[in-house]
């Protein structure tokens, strides 16, 4: 346990420029795919309920694309768009949009109708309807739907590094290749609370834009 | 005294719901002034809804025409229609993210008033509706009582001060005295007209006794067509058909002595 626990003092003595270049990684591809996937999600989302008739066919496509195992995803991608950062964030994307788009659909559709009806009856346009009251009142689940994609993300962004994305991931797998346990701790345990603080800080915005539901 | 002018006309007003076996407002004509507080009485699912969502056009007619002060409906855009009349319902909808400020001034704001007349009105409508402006205008809509927020709601819809108020069981859940009290106000609120013309009430309720007692006349309906329509006094003392009697009836079963306005 001593012996562990001075291997990784003298790793982060010895690494740390590397350690946070790699830690800048992850967190700038989670921040791009989840940007990315919020857009994504949303777009679909919002498209999904103002034109009903072709919500099965837009979720169903997000869904299989799901079931695909998130290793096969970017081993595939390689295949089709190569190596690197980009490849990945297509990749991971792929994987993040689900859970909003699903909440973005399920928000948008809990409002009531009624709700929605004297929102129009006062005389506001469409587009107002849907800024003013709609969209606001979904942005609870959809916030819900970004916080769990934002733990998929980060995960996931672990296999990045398997096609040269870099990231956190690199300790990993360098440390299952030359089988040093210290290795897997910093960085399993690294992307773990890089999960937690994120949580965290979506819980924030979380209870910022609910305050209104706790009274 | 001159005539009144005519603030709202029907005109053979039919209103047909896809796949329903029968007209949910079938040839409706009727004629109000402007100034009236019309209440609007009948049996569950005959049209009363329906009749006043056609007027601020959440609705279209399939047949006929509907004339809000010599202008039909169909020929001004939808949306500045809605804004020059009021609308509350049961279910109040009062906009749960907004504080309750915000949502009376949510037409006011629409309308791009200046911020200093937005607040003097929502201060102002506060008040009207027998709430404490201090109190209230911070809070989010689940801090207040039913009661309450329907209040709100009808202050929310008389923020622009429109002409034509349709209200739609807006005293819908609500116990029998707060009833009372909010029966009165909404009768002040008709009389204390601002800019010199009283406002047209559509006022929908189940309650007999209610309809009786706030309007100058009242509007019987039954599967979609007006049986009677004429002063609370007519109605009981001449019932124009069986529906109408019958209801009557109810009133001197289960009610005490009620009230009729003259
Ligand atoms: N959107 C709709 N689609 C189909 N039918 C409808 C729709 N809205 C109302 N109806 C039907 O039209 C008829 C009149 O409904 P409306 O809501 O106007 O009744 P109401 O008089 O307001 O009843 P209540 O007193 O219960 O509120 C009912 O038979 C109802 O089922
Ligand atoms: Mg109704």
């Amino acid at each position: 346990m001593r012996e562990i626990w001075d291997s990784i003092i003298s790793y982060f003595e010895n690494n740390t420029d590397a350690y946070l270049t790699m830690l800048s990684q992850h967190v700038s591809i989670s921040l791009r795919v989840l940007s990315m996937s919020i857009f994504i999600g949303c777009f679909f989302g919002i498209l999904c309920v103002r034109f009903s008739r072709h919500q099965k066919w837009i979720i169903g496509t997000f869904q299989v694309l799901r079931i695909v195992p998130s290793l096969a995803v970017l081993v595939l991608s390689i295949r089709f768009l190569g190596i690197g950062m980009g490849p990945a964030i297509t990749a991971l994307t792929f994987l993040a949009v689900p859970p909003i788009l699903m909440n973005t659909v399920a928000g948008l559709e809990k409002v009531p109708v009624f709700m929605l009806e004297t929102a129009k009856g006062m005389g506001m346009t469409p587009l107002q309807v849907w800024l003013r009251v709609r969209l606001p009142l979904a942005f609870p689940l959809i916030l819900a739907g970004i916080k769990t994609a934002m733990v998929e993300i980060v995960a996931s962004a672990t296999i990045a590094s398997l096609i040269g994305a870099g990231g956190l991931g690199q300790i990993i797998f360098q440390g299952i290749s030359v089988r040093r346990t210290e290795l897997l701790l910093i960085g399993g345990i690294s992307v773990a609370l890089l999960s937690l603080i994120s949580v965290f800080l979506l819980d924030l915005l979380d209870r910022f834009f609910q305050r209104y539901k706790r009274i | 005294m001159e005539n009144p002018a005519v603030a709202i006309e029907y005109q053979n007003v039919v209103k047909r719901f896809k796949g329903a076996a029968c007209n949910a407002v079938n040839g409706v004509s009727l004629s109000i002034n402007e100034g009236e507080f019309i209440t609007i009485l009948g049996s569950s699912g005959c049209g009363k809804t329906t009749l006043l969502k056609m007027t601020n056009r959440l609705l279209d007619p399939d047949e006929g025409n509907i004339i809000l002060f010599g202008e039909n409906v169909r020929d001004v855009n939808e949306v500045l229609v809605r804004r020059r009349i009021g609308y509350a319902i049961q279910q109040v909808g009062l906009f749960p993210h907004m504080t309750i400020a915000a949502n009376i001034a949510t037409i006011p704001k629409l309308l791009k008033w200046d911020k200093e007349r937005i607040n003097a009105r929502v201060r102002e409508l506060t008040e009207l509706v027998g709430l404490d402006p201090g109190e209230f205008l911070t809070r989010y809509p689940a801090q207040l009582s039913g009661g309450q927020q329907q209040r709100i709601g009808l202050a929310r819809a008389l923020a622009a001060d429109p002409k034509i108020m349709l209200l739609d069981e807006p005293f819908g859940a609500i116990d029998a005295i707060n009833r009372l009290n909010l029966q009165d106000e909404l009768k002040r609120i008709h009389n204390s007209f601002t800019g010199g013309v009283k406002k047209t009430f559509l006022f929908v309720t189940h309650d007999i006794s209610e309809a009786l007692k706030l309007g100058t006349r009242v509007i019987v309906m039954n599967e979609g067509k007006v049986c009677q329509f004429d002063t609370p006094e007519n109605i009981v003392k001449n019932p124009a058909d069986g529906f109408v009697k019958s209801l009557i009836h109810t009133l001197r079963r289960d009610g005490p002595a009620h009230e009729v306005r003259k």
